[in-house]
């Protein structure tokens, strides 16, 4: 599947200043890994140590908190975008 | 003079220079204010303290901001022994922190006081938030104060009287379609575009520190001591996490000589990430949609959450998770034996507290306080249905003696 990842400010030099990344995979986590395949160094800022996605890196999928659906599991079709989104402060 | 070192994440440690950020640049974990405790050690005493204002900048040394003159008078609300709510919950010694006796009545006067004295000090003129409520018309009671323009962001399901309690201070008040968690997002892309302070955003680690007074000046009015056991509701979790250091501050400054207090966390069932967590053993804080009358704390995706997980944890506490008939009956018991009528939020706090009594883990042995963060009339609606005249009678004495026989016997 062909999906889009929209990457935040904080990470763009990692991708040469791109704000949105074409990739191909069937989850969530798939094209997250794609990612930093095609721009190695995005794995080590978005999963800890143990290979989860780090507590304050939140990741939507059209608009939806993949933690609300199936983590990285949560499949992505063709077209999907994938928004990675720093934890909101407030409150 | 603040004694502020840097900003340090908190999950990863790395450091960054004192400015509006509050993220990490690496892996995205909250930025919190790193101190000089020898050099704010070296300064702070309890003589030093007795001796400042009536307000939250008599703790000036342990906060990160220098005070700012011509302020509301914030903080140093009253500590007020409850008897007869802790014999009715069947507790020893209860207080209750009554923190609706801030200038806008709630708390959030403690944390705006600090941030606002911040962003003047970076310069940003104007004065903004993401809000459940209370923060509004702290923000924008605080910025007329001030003299400063304030734009507060709410969802737009808001009560009424929170909305007018912010309108009247001449700030811009933005309704947005959405949840809490909705309008924190946006001004996140708010805070990236425009030189203002958000408060709860871009000044958030110095705002969060205004939050520790309320350790401080529970301890100082308990004769330096600190409680056994403290009840805070959470919305964010930062409040519960923040009282915790406070008390641990006044450890590492040689102001108290142990603070192992237990912290207990309470929330609305219908928002109950963290208390949720708590029960379940986990880890991990699933965010949820908010659905409570306790809208002061109806935030799905807590800033703080984890925090307050560990805090409660390591500290021997509990979280609950309170229903909303609960809630509505936790504000009246506070109100019919303390004359204190507390919001929601409090509801939800006396609802907890009467909870974790009843479960034995807040116990009669212990010197309980309980912190009371808003006012009631703020959130009349909740209570409407439940109240109200106890009888209409027409102007004579006959149709108030039908009304209320024998009461002629005193």
């Amino acid at each position: 599947m062909a999906v889009t990842v929209r990457i935040p400010t904080q990470l763009r030099t990692l991708a040469g200043g791109a704000s949105e990344i074409a990739v191909t995979g069937e989850t969530v986590g798939e094209a997250l890994q794609a990612l930093d395949t095609a721009h190695p160094g995005f794995g080590e800022r978005l999963f800890d140590d143990g290979g989860s996605l780090r507590r304050f890196v939140n990741v939507f999928v059209a608009e939806e908190d993949i933690r609300f659906l199936d983590g990285t599991d949560t499949k992505v079709g063709d077209g999907t975008v994938v928004s990675i989104v720093p934890a909101v402060a407030g409150g | 003079m603040a004694h502020v070192r840097a900003l340090r994440c908190r999950e990863c440690g790395r450091t960054y220079d004192v400015a509006p950020h509050y993220s990490c640049e690496w892996c995205f974990g909250p930025l919190e204010v790193a101190y000089d405790y020898d050099a704010v050690a070296s300064s702070v005493t309890r003589d030093r303290i007795a001796a400042g204002p009536p307000t939250i900048w008599r703790y000036a040394d342990l906060l990160p901001v220098d005070p700012t003159d011509g302020g509301l008078p914030v903080g140093l609300t009253p500590l007020v022994r409850a008897d007869r709510l802790a014999e009715e919950l069947g507790l020893g010694e209860v207080w209750v922190k009554d923190d609706t006796r801030n200038p806008t009545n709630s708390f959030k006067d403690r944390v705006v006081a600090v941030a606002i004295a911040k962003a003047l000090d970076f310069g940003l003129k104007t004065i903004a938030c993401a809000s459940t409520g209370n923060l509004a018309n702290a923000v924008a009671g605080a910025a007329a104060r001030a003299g400063l323009p304030s734009y507060v962001f709410v969802p737009a399901d808001l009560e009424p009287a929170k909305v007018l309690n912010t309108a009247v201070y001449g700030a811009n008040v933005v309704a947005v379609d959405g949840t809490y968690d909705d309008v924190n997002r946006l001004c996140g892309e708010l805070a990236t575009e425009h030189p203002w302070a958000f408060v709860n955003v871009n000044v958030r680690p110095f705002y969060a520190e205004g939050s520790k007074t309320l350790a401080f000046e529970t301890a100082e009015q308990l004769g330096w001591q600190a409680p056994d056991h403290v009840v805070i509701p959470v919305g964010s979790g930062s409040l519960l996490t923040k009282v915790h250091k406070g008390f641990q501050d006044l450890v590492r400054v040689g102001l108290l000589d142990d603070a192992s207090v237990r912290i207990s966390g309470a929330q609305a069932a219908g928002c109950a990430p963290v208390a949720t967590a708590f029960a379940e053993h986990s880890d991990t804080i699933r965010p949820v949609k908010p659905s409570t009358i306790a809208k002061s704390l109806a935030i799905g995706n807590p800033a703080d959450g984890y925090y307050a997980l560990d805090t409660v944890r390591s500290t021997g506490g509990a979280l609950t998770a309170v229903d909303d008939d609960e809630v509505v009956a936790g504000i009246q018991l506070l109100a019919r034996t303390e004359g204190i009528f507390g919001e929601t939020a409090a509801g939800v706090t006396i609802a907890s507290l009467r909870r974790l009594a009843a479960e034995g883990v807040v116990r009669p042995d212990e010197r309980v306080v309980v912190y009371v963060t808003g006012h009631g009339l703020k959130t009349l609606d909740a209570v409407a249905p439940h109240v109200g005249a106890t009888a209409t009678i027409p102007p004579t004495l006959d149709g108030f003696r039908a009304a209320f026989p024998g009461t002629t016997e005193g």
